[in-house]
């Protein structure tokens, strides 16, 4: 009989499996091969077919959002990169523009440009590692070497933009650290023009390769309504035709000037999200490829009347508005006022919609900065996927799931 | 974002809410007796149904803060693309309120998560207990009469040598 | 019952080489928590190559490993796992702590995090860097491989050496016990030494 028939009718059976003795438990991890980050799950085993997983997390919990009261908003960003670390840009980014929302404040259009291209090379980032973290606990060892050379490019991408491989806390307050130089333009434009070779590549790999498309096609469903009841977003919610994406719904930065896609699917298993990722790379390309074409030029920071970043050297030298702007800013019992007040601002992270929700209290660090954890809640869905399923489908439907522990744990 | 009409049916329905804006943003402080009901309202009549985050804020070292806790629950329709946000105030020693669970699967872990740090209890919460913190824990960190290194608890474990281990 | 042999006296021609195969065949087990791990998963990939120098697999199994690399924080919910799977390698084995974390605590000065996997596991080699690049990864395995080849021997006397169980001074933190007894978070705040 046919993979999902074995399945349906092994299913029905669980209904009397405490009479049956060959149930036991199996610890599987914080400490394993087949998934890369430090969660525990306890797995109440059938044989090998899992009737409960019970999920144990906090392996990895540092207190993020505990030094969030004590970092102001410039220092906290470093911190943000620890979060989602395969794509620490787009936290980045997510932070500063909640900051930003707090204090009123508008960014220059070079800004919101660079800003944009930097979200969307995040997002291929995390795509190559979420597929390629997929593809080797499933086997494939070749395409996530494919997906992780790329990752190289891409690290070298940001390296000559602001000198870290990656956890770059690139964005500032109010703008970025450094302006894009010619050089990492050019960089970008030679990524565009050779990426979509490998992209091929991998898909040619694993597409329509029986072996993969066994091991994830009607594994862990997730059907809309559940994904819309259990909070979940981003690509895991769009493979089960939820049609939501903060860069179409709630336009921010410079999505509203770009032609792009939203991908959906309507199966919600494994399969599903990995076709989502994969078109999700190639919508990114394309507002890439616009954005790099059309970037605006002129300053990146926003003016020095607004007092939030710092002043270019040449004005604190000669005009006075700059010498006092550069004061305002450094002196230990100065810096910005932050109006006492609470807000939440969001981005469409690659993992679903990271938002940081910010209490202010008149000083530069935040009374509270709470994150909103994609991965968090996308692990809570885990053990009504996994019921039913064999021991060997945990590992696709973990890696499908995108958990990363960091933002997990925080 | 939300339309006037969503606003008008809550005051409506709720005289008691008390309601305020900041950023575009639109807030809805709700009384803790009458939250489980505009839980319901807002999910079954104006179409709330996805529930982004529940988290909570530590007043006590606030200026003018009259409640020690606030909790909040971030709310937004798929379809119309409206966001919501209610607050609940909350006091010692009464750190108690309905749990919304029953309204949206997804609260199960982010309820749990605010009682960890914070000690704010549940009712009608099905699995209680710290989520990201050993159990063996017995304060709430994210209060603000916790310290940032903590007090003692991370380094209390035994040493593993060479010559033993 | 074993000799005292300072560090610096050369070992015979079978303890070099025995050291030689060893360190050319270090098996690491990447004890990866957080954003080291990542970088970590890039030296073993194709353009920075960890197999190159001997690191042909990285097991995942303590059992059949050499080398711990402690890649990124350890909070105190996973520092038994650590110290379990220290134990439960074989010797003659060696530990490299990766990044600022696994090192001192790094960025991160909080209740849940431990500042240094070195006051509770003894370490070989450190390397700096949050994350460090994978080149420093590389170094600290070619001078790793250094150590073993100057120290080694064959029946691992070197581990049982009096000058490696000093504990450095600057691990010498706060008595637990001399904090103000407020309220208390553990049931018993004893410190085993």
């Amino acid at each position: 009989m046919s993979v999902a028939e074995t399945k349906k009718k092994t299913l029905a059976d669980l209904a009397g499996a405490e009479a049956r003795d060959y149930r036991w438990t199996l610890n599987f991890g914080p400490q394993h091969p087949a998934t890369h980050t430090t969660l525990r799950l306890v797995l109440m085993l059938d044989g090998e077919r899992v009737v409960d997983a019970i999920p144990d997390i906090g392996y990895l919990h540092s207190g993020f959002e505990k030094i969030g009261e004590h970092l102001d908003y410039n220092q906290y960003v470093t911190v943000t990169d620890r979060m989602n670390y395969i794509s620490p840009l787009a936290n980045n980014v997510a932070w500063h523009g909640a900051v930003e929302r707090l204090l009123g404040l508008e960014l220059t259009p070079r800004c919101k440009y660079l800003r944009t291209i930097i979200c969307e090379l995040a997002r291929i980032s995390d795509h190559l590692l979420c597929n390629g973290a997929v593809g080797l606990d499933v086997g494939a060892f070749t395409f996530f070497l494919y997906g992780f050379y790329q990752r190289e490019v891409l690290y070298d991408i940001f390296e000559t933009l602001c000198g870290a491989r990656f956890t770059n806390s690139y964005t500032r307050v109010g703008g970025l650290m450094y302006d894009a130089t010619p050089l990492v333009i050019e960089k970008i434009r030679t990524f565009v023009r050779t990426f979509p070779k490998t992209l091929d590549d991998m898909e040619r790999l694993l597409n329509r390769n029986r072996i993969f498309v066994d091991r994830t096609k009607g594994v862990g469903i997730l059907s809309k309504e559940e994904a819309t009841n259990r909070s979940a977003t981003g690509p895991i919610a769009r493979a089960s035709g939820v049609t939501r994406d903060l860069r179409k719904d709630e336009p921010y930065l410079a999505y509203a000037d770009f032609d792009f896609n939203i991908c959906c699917a309507t199966a919600g298993d494994c399969f599903a999200r990995y076709l989502v990722r994969m078109a999700e790379m190639r919508e990114s390309l394309k507002i890439v490829t616009q954005a790099i074409e059309n970037l605006p030029s002129g300053p990146v920071n926003v003016g020095i009347d607004e007092r939030t970043t710092l002043p270019s050297k040449k004005q604190v030298y000669s005009t006075i508005e700059g010498t006092i702007s550069h004061f305002e800013m450094v002196m230990a019992n100065r810096g910005f006022t932050v109006p006492e007040e609470e807000s939440y601002a969001a981005i469409e992270s690659p993992n679903g919609e990271l938002g940081f929700y910010l209490a202010g209290d008149g000083t530069d660090v935040a009374y509270r900065a709470r994150c909103r954890p994609p991965s968090f809640i996308h692990f809570s869905l885990f053990p009504g996927l996994i019921r039913g399923h064999t021991l060997s489908d945990i590992v696709a439907v973990l890696g499908s799931l995108n958990i990363i522990a960091a933002e997990l744990d925080r | 974002m939300i339309k006037p009409e969503t606003i008008t049916a809550l005051g409506e329905r709720f005289p008691a809410v008390r309601f305020s804006e900041f950023r575009d943003q639109q807030r809805a402080a709700v009384p803790a007796a009458e939250l489980a009901e505009v839980f319901g309202f807002v999910k079954e009549t104006q179409g709330f149904d996805l529930l982004v985050d529940v988290t909570c804020v530590d007043y006590l070292n606030y200026r003018n803060a009259e409640d020690r806790f606030g909790l909040v629950y971030l709310l937004a329709n798929t379809t119309t693309n409206e966001r919501l946000t209610l607050r609940v105030y909350v006091n010692e020693p009464n750190l108690s309120v309905p749990s919304a669970t029953t309204y949206w699967k997804g609260a199960n872990w982010l309820e749990r998560e605010v009682y960890d740090m914070f000690g704010i209890e549940f009712a009608g919460h099905p699995d209680l207990r710290r989520i990201l913190l050993p159990d063996e824990f017995t304060a709430h960190p994210l209060r603000k009469d916790y310290p940032l290194q903590g007090r003692g608890e991370r380094h209390n474990f035994p040493v593993l040598t060479r010559e033993e281990g | 019952m074993a000799i005292e042999i300072p560090e610096n006296v050369v070992v015979s021609r079978l303890d070099s080489l025995a050291s030689w195969c060893r360190k050319n065949s270090l098996w690491p087990m990447p004890f990866a928590t957080a954003c080291c791990g990542i970088e970590l998963m890039a030296t073993g990939a194709s353009k920075h190559d960890l197999a190159r120098f001997g690191a042909e697999v990285m097991r995942f199994s303590p059992r059949q490993c050499d080398l711990m690399i402690v890649a990124g924080r350890v909070v105190m919910k996973m520092l038994p796992v650590l110290q379990r799977i220290w134990q439960q390698m074989h010797e003659p084995k060696w530990c490299i702590s990766m990044g600022a974390c696994a090192s001192t605590g790094g960025v991160f000065d909080t209740y849940s995090v431990v500042q240094g996997i070195d006051r509770f596991i003894p370490v070989d080699m450190y390397v700096p860097g949050c994350p460090p690049r994978p080149e420093q990864l590389i170094q600290a395995i070619i001078d790793l491989q250094d150590k073993i080849q100057a120290e080694g021997t064959i029946g691992g006397r070197e581990f049982a050496m009096r000058s490696r169980q000093q504990p450095k001074r600057a691990l010498v933190e706060l008595n637990v016990l001399s904090l103000p007894r407020g309220v208390s978070n553990l049931p018993q705040g004893v410190r085993v030494e």
